[in-house]
């Protein structure tokens, strides 16, 4: 392997190249931080990851991480020193955090989230924030209120979403990491059309202090990263107990990372992985689906033995989710009304009620406004036990349907989502197609266990990413950690390296095709 | 002119109609720490210096129960012979105003802490009623406005308003009584002894600070009437703004008179919240509710749900001070009552000062002297009652502990007690700010010296023609007279000064 010497170069190192090579004092944090910061002023005018750089602040984190590491101190952690795009839904004290709404124009938070806080504390390099759905609400970004990111494979098409700015700041190289948050798949469907690795852990795994609620009982953070062991990695930095988040699991933090190492060894033998039934058929990409055939078959070939699982009542997951995460959102968005920060809109002498409404029509999106509707609906009294009571039962058959498939295997697998990355605008006006880009990956939200997203391959069709996912029960995520790995070793060892590196935005390659750049 | 009277006597509206009361009693409990958040408590502070990202509603913040809180809220329930939910949730309250920083009020809707208790309250006669208790939940307080501009601080006419979240995420206990029924002319009467008995409980429970004019301990009204000899239940109306015990009994009073007239003038009385004004004694009309509120309750689910053993739930039973009719009793006993003198402290409403001024430190001599001339005085010009007086039994027992310590002679001690009741703060800053402590005034050592030599003017005498010595016995008298607390140097200074 030649050594990277220019600053583009750098950039397509994984996390733990990078730490490496900081650790060792072969090269600077602030020179690493610097070339993903050349990079974003390269690429990001086109594909818009982010919505705030944080320059100064990356800079000064890195010159402390090098300043330390000169002091001959041992590094804060495996990740000293690498960057990072966080999400712009944590708070971060002193830099802005929109969560990709207008409505939090201006705001600078007064405090750190926990994330934010165990980030720094490892010194990690905050890069900035990555464009996002407002409020985390769709499966695009485009229902961001300052334009949507575009997927670095094909700038016309969409990153996914809600996290689309953290998976497509990794598969345009302007940061070897990401966290996002996924409430039904905002880490696991963008991972999957970009080509990268996004993990939703166990619920309770990472801690939601900090993190702007849309879903609470389904919110859950998690890492992003272009390999599996990146993500373990990160895991195990931003994961652990909170005292500050009643809702945390007061437990260690799975061994995702020695789960990974294990798993690069190929070794599958022993594994059980069940196949879930229900995700194929109609509404299934044909590319997609021999994608995950081929996935299935790879898994087989380590050594793994393979059975058809069905979960009967994953069909019923969507609908649930989409009452009870509108129901969850029209409580959480009610503080935003003007009052004490963000957007305030209304004449000199408008009555503080006057003020709400007029801010909250004109700081929200529609995407946002009919998932506010929506759930004010579900809750009402009188409609209460229809909606959100029943939806709450599904989730409890969700669980069991769960409970019952890991009696017999150890991680269930399915495609991550139906199609490969759809065109910018091919669903803005049409929710429920929308909606259904997150058919696979809603059970896992509704159940609380853990769930990963690995590249499989490239659709036939058009060449585009296609995801593998991999489902854990509950505090058990290193069995998804150790299958995914040891996918990804096979699928790179039979085509020649990581399918990321393939993206024809990579420094050095193809220049970035589409629109906008 | 009015063609038709606002009000009904009194006498015919009980003589035609039977009352239903309901009384929703909201208790801020004195914990250090608000309900979900580690900000502090403390009446009174400078606005908006008790808050942090959780009470402000801030993107992100996320609340962690207070458990003391939660203890607060199980021993209140056993006291009131509830019974404790094995496992309950909070919910959230939705509603929008601008005093409430999230927009939802985190509070227990279907499955609170604590229900089906009963409390026996004590009329002035005698006679008991048994109160049953539909529920008792924990929530959280809101934030206080103030509104500027408009009359009488009411939103009504104001040109803007003022926020104030120390106040919010207080943490508060809500019980509800069921319906009172069959009290008839007595409605008034049982709704304040009702209020009283159950502020005494909190009191002796140590949980509150039960502060009506500081709104530690609000109380709202239900009340609705019915034709005497039916059974179904009048439309009510929700009275809110009673700061105080006579108000209990004069706004319920009030409102029966009033829907009487209005019942007995043909018209109907609308479900609304009334406000009760203080000045004219009267209720008025406040928010109508035309429609019930959809709050849209659901659990809250950044909290996780409170399932307390039965083996913390005895031990906290355990912890219950003794009701106050055993309570009673037993200081009958103890302080060598007869029963008119005990129906004489009941009726000034100063045996639980009393008794929790003596486990305050006092001994029941001192407690009673002062709770029955000194502050009864006070609170007698001040028009309330002992309990609502503005300092509290531990502060009555402290001023004592300080006059026992030869720090404050009587005279200085009832200036402390002003200061505390001027709001100046606890009885030591008091002492401090006036700078009243006795070893900075020497005239209250004079006084006593100056007696002593009176009563005993050979010794006078002998000083006075250089015996020195014989100040000894001088100084013996004023330190007998002092309790043996003065300063016994400074006492033959001053006696040789008065004496040259
Ligand atoms: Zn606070």
């Amino acid at each position: 392997m030649t050594e990277p010497t220019d600053s583009a170069a750098l950039t397509r190192l994984t996390a733990a190249e990078l730490a490496a090579r900081i650790h060792a004092g072969e090269i600077s944090a602030e020179r690493v931080t610097q070339a993903h910061l050349n990079r974003i002023s390269e690429v990001d005018g086109a594909v818009h990851a982010f919505l705030h750089v944080d320059t100064e602040g990356a800079l000064d984190a890195a010159r402390a991480v090098d300043a330390e590491l000169a002091a001959g101190k041992q590094p804060r952690s495996a990740l000293a020193g690498v960057p990072l795009a966080l999400k712009d839904v944590f708070t971060t004290n002193g830099v802005p955090t929109t969560c990709g709404s207008r409505i939090l124009d201006g705001w600078i938070p007064p405090y750190d989230a926990t994330v934010t806080r165990k980030l720094r504390e490892a010194g990690v390099v905050i890069l900035g924030k990555a464009n996002m759905d407002e409020f985390a609400m769709g499966s695009s970004t485009e229902n961001s209120a300052f334009g949507p990111t575009r997927n670095p494979w094909d700038h016309d098409r969409i990153p996914g979403g809600s996290g689309g700015g953290s998976a497509a700041s990794l598969a345009a190289f302007e940061a070897p990491l990401a966290v996002g948050t996924d409430t039904g798949g905002s880490i696991r469907q963008p991972a999957a059309v970009t080509g990268t690795v996004g993990v939703k852990p166990t619920y309770g795994g990472v801690s939601r202090y900090g993190l702007v609620a849309f879903s609470s009982s389904l919110d859950q953070g998690g890492p992003c990263a272009r390999t599996v062991l990146d993500a373990a990695l990160l895991h195990e930095v931003i994961g652990g107990h909170d005292p500050l988040d009643s809702t945390s699991i007061d437990a260690a933090v799975p061994p995702v990372v020695a789960a990974a190492r294990q798993g690069a060894d190929g070794d599958l033998r022993g594994v059980r992985v069940g196949v879930v039934t229900e995700f194929a058929g109609e509404g299934y990409q044909p590319g997609v689906l021999s994608s995950f055939h081929a996935a299935v078959e790879t898994l087989r070939g380590l050594g793994a033995e393979v059975v058809e699982v069905s979960c009967p009542n994953f069909e019923h997951a969507l609908p649930a989710y989409y009452l009870i995460n509108p129901s969850e959102a029209s409580s959480n968005l009610a503080r935003f009304d003007a009052m004490r920060y963000g957007l305030r809109v209304g004449e000199n002498g408008a009555s503080a009620e006057e003020v709400m409404s007029a801010t909250r029509e004109a700081g929200f999106g529609a995407e946002v406004k009919r998932r506010i509707m929506l759930g004010t609906f579900a809750l009402s009294s009188g409609y209460y036990d229809a909606y959100y009571g029943q939806a709450q039962k599904v989730r409890t058959l969700v669980s069991r349907d769960f409970a019952a498939a890991f009696e017999r295997v150890d991680v269930l697998v399915s495609p991550t989502t139906p199609t490969t990355a759809f065109p910018i605008g091919e669903r803005v006006d049409d929710p429920m197609a929308m909606y259904r880009a997150d058919l696979c990956t809603v059970p896992v939200n509704l159940a609380g266990n853990a769930a990963i997203s690995v590249p499989s391959g490239l659709s036939d069709e058009d060449g585009l990413p296609v995801g593998l996912q991999v489902m854990a029960p509950a505090m058990a995520d290193e069995r998804m950690y150790r299958v995914g790995a040891a996918f990804e070793a096979a699928r790179d060892a039979a085509q020649g390296g990581s399918l990321v590196l393939g993206c024809p935005s990579v420094p050095g390659t193809v220049e970035p095709q589409g629109s906008g750049a | 002119m009015t063609t038709m009277a606002e009000t009904m006597d009194y006498d015919e509206v009980v003589a035609r109609f039977d009352p239903v009361l309901g009384l929703e009693v909201h208790v801020e409990l004195s914990t250090a720490t608000k309900m979900f958040c580690g900000c502090a408590t403390t009446f009174g502070a400078e606005p908006n210096t008790q808050v942090c990202p959780t009470c402000l509603g801030l993107p992100g913040s996320l609340p962690v129960v207070n458990g003391a809180a939660v203890e607060s809220a199980i021993r209140i329930g056993l006291a009131l012979n509830c019974d404790i939910s094995p496992w309950c949730r909070f919910a959230r309250k939705n509603y929008f105003y601008p005093d409430m920083p999230k927009n939802f009020q985190t509070s227990q809707y279907d499955e609170p802490i604590a229900f089906e208790g009963w409390m026996d309250v004590e009329l002035a006669d005698g006679d008991t009623v048994r109160v049953g208790i539909e529920r008792a939940h924990m929530e959280e307080d809101t934030g206080k406005s103030l509104h500027v501009g408009g009359a009488d601080g009411r939103i009504h006419g104001a040109s803007h308003s003022l926020l104030d979240y120390n106040r919010a995420g207080v943490p508060l206990i809500e019980i509800v009584t069921k319906p009172i029924e069959g009290v008839g002319d007595r409605a008034p009467e049982v709704a304040r002894a009702y209020v009283t008995a159950l502020r005494d409980l909190l009191r002796a429970l140590q949980v509150s600070d039960v502060r009506m004019d500081q709104g530690s301990l609000r109380c709202d009204a239900n009340v609705s009437l019915r034709p005497v000899g039916t059974t179904e239940f009048g439309t009510r109306t929700e009275t809110k703004n009673v700061n105080s015990l006579r108000s209990v009994e004069r706004a319920v009073r009030y409102e029966m008179t009033r829907q009487a007239a209005v019942l007995a003038g043909g018209g109907e009385i609308v479900q609304e919240t009334r406000h009760f004004d203080e000045g004219s004694q009267t209720t008025s009309a406040g928010r109508r509710k035309e429609t019930a509120e959809d709050y849209r309750y659901f659990p809250e689910p950044d909290l996780v749900p409170i399932a307390p053993s039965a083996d913390w739930v005895a031990r906290l039973r355990e912890t219950l001070p003794e009701k106050p009719a055993e309570l009673r009793k037993r200081i009958q006993q103890e302080w060598q009552l007869s029963d008119a003198e005990l129906r004489d402290l009941l009726n000034a409403g100063a045996v639980e000062v009393i008794a929790a001024t003596v486990q305050a430190g006092a001994t029941p001599d001192e407690a009673r002297s002062w709770w029955v001339s000194y502050l009864a005085q006070q609170a007698n010009t001040r028009g309330v009652e002992l309990a609502e007086l503005p300092i509290g039994p531990a502060q009555v027992a402290k001023v004592i502990a300080l006059v026992n310590a030869g720090e404050l002679t009587n005279k200085l001690a009832r200036e402390v007690i002003d200061g505390v009741l001027a709001g100046e703060g606890e009885p030591a800053e008091v002492v401090a700010a006036r700078g009243l402590a006795v070893v900075s005034d020497d005239s209250a050592l004079t006084a006593a010296v100056d007696e002593a030599l009176a009563a005993q003017p050979d010794v006078a005498d002998k000083i006075r023609a250089g015996k020195v010595q014989a100040a000894g016995a001088i100084v013996g008298a004023v330190m007998k007279a002092t309790k043996g607390q003065a300063d016994a140097k400074r006492v033959r200074e001053l006696i040789l000064e008065r004496c040259s």
